[in-house]
């Protein structure tokens, strides 16, 4: 409406401009015209404003609905891409990982007959976790140790394949779980969290082999809680170890995990655990476990076991400091006649984690040195050990690792077997 | 012995699952969900959050997204923004599953960090205040590190390196919105 009240004003002053211009004034019929042809372009000018608005009116539409698309679009880029955390698909809640470690030996022992040189796929291990919905969900983790497993006469090979973990895990509440199946004990620091660049030296330390024997599984179920001042339990029913009685392997804590197989049942063990991390860099744990028979015998002159470990990790800034320490005592006449009926040990393991310059191919740098003091049965299972090594991180999941050991037995007829050792490994988890 | 131990098991079990309900009155709800993204916004927000806005990083900022998070970032991020303070609601796989984190922005310091989802078997102590209190006042130094150190959590390092990615994340973006310029005019 403006542009046309602006031409029509236009139009009078011009035409009175024009009557001033020229001598010969125009006749009426000369205005006439004039107004008509002046009225005829206001409505030329009229219907092109008009189309003009509704074609901006159609684009504003468009671009509307473009924008609509590429929000959908990037949302379901974004969720193939990234996962969808909430996804209904199974394959959405479905996580696939695993492990390996690589290891090199050079020992030296003080009997030249034990010298040894070796390499070994240490471990392979996948898992496959399963979320059913936010609270119930599947962990299971399956193990090839040593490369190869075959099937020989008389039983002999060095590999095995183990069923780790298989179990369900239900949130019971916000603060508390309980799981069912085949689980890993809360006993020492490696046996849950042993992945190979997560600690250091090629080979896991001793006390948490021998003393608490990690990997260590059983069948059973479990609660667990978890409170904001850091503090958290967790208590299991189990089945329990079936240590050997006889043979080269008698009293060895290590040959009475019987890794979920056909395993007895007769007598059970308990598990509980209480820690304390509240404060960041903090880590203070202890273990109780009642095994209620060790050989799953009555009448064998081996009873009732207890077990008692705790450790402490600090860390600042770089500076780790890892602490264990675990013992083992055994009812029994026979076991305590053998002297087997106390073991213990312990390791303290300072480490420096040093961050490298990103141009450079290792991404950290850490160095550390461990004592160990073991106290097992066997004669080869007392000794102190030292042990200094670095571990190189090209990427936080990648390590590769050196460490040179030097092992001294306290029994005179096991010196034969101390040794000095250089090893190398490779590891990675995904 | 053995019994009794079963049968105390058992009546935990009971007692924990319980808990909720006496409580609340009411079934518990998908618990590992500790506060959803609307509350903290509103909270951040002193109840009266802003619109929710959409940050679409340049190729320049996606590069610098890209070496802090280790991975392609997402095409947009959507946040919240308002008197030089912005809210960010991210994800980050640690282990094995996102963890959805709340990040605030105030004048390119870090005001406050909270875990929203959890969805680790691990590392359930990054949740807590004892941890995300580490982040306070933080800010991004040249090299795009955290200018203070946030330790370590032992058996969490990778749910703790996913938190420390999202802050990282949160602060680099928050230069990149018009509350960044806000806080600069008010420097001025």
């Amino acid at each position: 409406m403006v542009l046309v009240r602006a031409l029509v004003i236009l139009g009078i002053l011009g035409a009175g401009w024009s009557t001033r211009a020229y001598a010969q004034e125009p006749s009426l019929v000369d205005l006439y015209k004039l107004v008509a042809a002046q009225g005829e372009q206001i409505k030329l000018l009229t219907q092109e404003l008009d189309a003009t608005k509704a074609k901006l009116a159609s684009t504003d539409a468009d671009v509307k609905i473009t924008e609509e698309r590429l929000v959908s679009t990037v949302e379901f880029v974004e969720q193939q891409s990234t996962g969808n955390a909430d996804g209904a698909n199974w394959w959405d809640r479905t996580r696939v990982g695993g492990y390996a470690e690589v290891h090199y030996n050079n020992i030296d022992a003080e009997d030249d007959s034990r010298n040894k040189k070796e390499t070994d796929i240490h471990r392979y291990v996948l898992y496959v976790n399963h979320e059913y919905n936010d609270r119930v969900r599947f962990f299971s983790e399956l193990e090839v140790e040593h490369g190869l497993v075959k099937d020989t006469a008389d039983g002999s090979n060095s590999g095995e394949v183990e069923i780790e973990q298989a179990f369900i895990e239900v949130d019971l509440n916000g603060n508390h779980q309980a799981k069912a199946g085949l689980f890993l004990l809360p006993v020492g620091i490696l046996n849950e969290t042993h992945e190979p660049n997560t600690f250091y030296g090629v080979e896991r330390n001793n006390v948490e082999s021998i003393i608490l024997p990690a990997t260590w599984w059983e069948n059973g179920a479990a609660v667990s809680g978890q409170y904001a001042s850091g503090i958290s339990w967790d208590f299991a029913v189990h089945s329990g170890l079936e240590m050997p009685t006889s043979g080269s392997s008698s009293y060895r804590i290590r040959s009475g995990r019987q890794k979920s197989s056909n395993a007895s049942a007769e007598d059970l063990a308990f598990t509980g655990r209480l820690s304390f991390s509240g404060v960041p860099g903090l880590q203070l744990s202890g273990a109780y476990q009642h095994q209620t028979d060790m050989s799953q015998e009555a009448g064998d002159g081996v009873g009732e076991g207890r077990l008692l470990t705790a450790h402490a990790i600090y860390n600042q800034g770089g500076f780790q400091l890892r602490a264990l320490w675990a013992q083992w005592e055994i009812d029994g006449d026979l076991i305590g006649q053998a002297g087997a009926d106390d073991q213990s040990g312990w390791y303290v393991e300072p480490s420096y984690r040093f961050a490298l310059p990103t141009s450079n191919l290792f991404t950290a740098m850490g160095v550390y040195s461990r004592f160990e003091d073991l106290q097992g049965y066997r004669e080869q299972d007392q000794f102190e050990q030292w042990e200094v090594g670095m571990n190189l991180w090209p990427t936080d999941n990648v390590v590769f690792k050196i460490d040179y050991r030097d092992r001294s037995h306290q029994v005179s007829a096991a010196q034969g077997r101390d040794f000095k050792a250089i090893d190398l490994g490779v590891g990675l988890q995904f | 012995m053995q019994m009794r131990m079963i049968i105390g098991f058992i009546t935990l079990c009971a007692a924990l699952l319980c808990l909720p309900m006496a409580a609340a009155g009411a079934p518990a709800q998908a618990d590992q969900v500790y506060i959803n993204a609307s509350t903290y916004v509103a909270e951040r927000f002193a109840g009266e959050p802003p619109a929710q806005e959409t940050l679409w990083p340049s190729s320049d900022l996606r590069t610098q997204l890209k070496n802090i998070l280790g991975h392609a970032p997402s095409l947009r991020f959507k946040y919240w923004g308002a008197g030089g303070k912005t809210v960010w609601i991210l994800d980050e796989i640690g282990k094995d599953r996102p963890i959805t984190a709340g990040v605030t922005i105030t004048d390119n310091r870090i005001e406050d960090v909270q875990v929203l989802v959890f969805r680790e078997s691990r590392g359930w102590e990054v949740k807590y205040e004892f941890f995300t209190s580490q982040f306070a006042n933080l800010w991004l130094d040249r090299d795009q590190q955290l200018s203070g150190k946030v330790d370590n959590i032992t058996g969490a390092t990778l749910s703790v390196k996913a938190m420390k990615r999202m802050a990282k994340a949160a602060l680099l973006m928050h230069r990149a919105t018009p509350q960044a310029q806000t806080t600069l005019a008010d420097a001025r």
